[in-house]
């Protein structure tokens, strides 16, 4: 038995076959996040539409800084994701570790600053429900853009948490020698999702920390 | 497969350089009043660039066979027909807005 043959399951052809299947499974399932996450930006779109005013003012209590700093840490974590899929592709599992550790650092970095933020909402009454408190006849508008702030940027996290394991698993994969230039589909994909994370964020920034400004 | 690596380093590298450079631009236009929406253009554009470079750099696309353009264009495509027939319906009929359903409401009422 060749060395290609211990990574094909039985029902494929050949590797070639059983990689483009899992690319495009993939891509189906990107396709479906795109679905998922669409809801919640229609539902922005609309709301905004009806509240700009409220939306414009309300979007002036998060902290711009903050959110232009966690999308240079997303983008950088996307940049190390990108080196690592390199490292599997010409297999070199060291460096394929380090960059995956790497990754797995700045995706925690950013839900740090992501909790941070929630902090500071809870201590300042931003958070919706009983005791929201915010000056002003539009209160009741901008407690809905505080509700799709946590909704669009909690489910982010979540996915968020959700790579930062499937990362930790493809490091614990690596270190056994399960990757190599021949083989290194699930690092791939992996890259795939949290590249995917990322665009979500960088509508997101614009959409919710840059719209107070002058939008 | 392949054991040649898809992307060079020095694209990646580039690509990132790109990205911070595009969100510090969106950043500081952000401050400044271009009056008109031109600022939400600005925003917009310059994410829907960002995205674009993840894709088709990060993501492979661009070296990519042509099935996987079909599920991303499908993908947006949907979006876009979301966002475009719902938005369409928002601004032709002022009535689905909650601040004239609830006068309308009182009026029903009367």
């Amino acid at each position: 038995m060749s060395k290609a043959e211990t990574f094909r399951a039985h029902h494929f052809n050949d590797l070639e076959q059983q990689h483009s299947a899992a690319w495009i499974g993939m891509w189906v399932f990107l396709a479906t996040e795109v679905m998922f996450f669409g809801g919640m930006f229609a539902c922005y779109t609309v709301y905004r539409y009806w509240y700009a005013q409220a939306f414009g003012s309300a979007s002036n209590h998060l902290d711009v800084w903050l959110g232009a700093i966690n999308t240079v840490v997303l983008i950088g974590s996307s940049f190390t994701m990108a080196l690592a899929v390199y490292n599997a592709e010409t297999g070199r599992s060291k460096p394929l570790i380090y960059f995956l550790l790497l990754t797995i650092v700045l995706g925690l970095a950013f839900l740090g600053i992501k909790f941070f933020e929630y902090y500071t909402k809870f201590a300042e009454h931003l958070v919706p429900g009983s005791s929201f408190q915010y000056e002003g006849p539009l209160a009741r508008q901008a407690e809905i853009f505080f509700s799709l702030y946590f909704a669009m940027t909690g489910m982010h996290a979540v996915h968020m948490i959700i790579g930062i394991g499937l990362l930790a698993a493809l490091v614990l994969k690596a270190r056994r020698g399960r990757f190599s230039a021949l083989y290194h589909t699930p690092v791939e994909l992996t890259g795939l999702y949290w590249h995917f994370v990322d665009i979500v964020w960088i509508f997101l920034f614009p959409l919710l920390y840059l719209l107070g400004r002058h939008l | 497969m392949k054991s040649e690596p898809v992307v060079s380093i020095r694209i990646y590298a580039l690509v990132f350089f790109t990205l911070l450079v595009l969100t510090a631009l969106t950043t500081a236009i952000a401050f400044v009043d271009l009056g008109g929406g031109w600022n939400n253009v600005a925003a917009l554009t310059i994410a829907v660039g960002k995205a674009l470079l993840v894709i088709l750099y990060f993501m492979h696309v661009r070296y990519s066979d042509k099935l996987t353009w079909v599920y991303l264009g499908a993908g947006f495509f949907w979006l876009l027909i979301m966002l475009g027939g719902i938005m369409e319906d928002i601004r032709k009929r002022p009535s689905l807005s909650p601040e004239t359903a609830s006068t309308a409401t009182q009026s029903h009422t009367r």
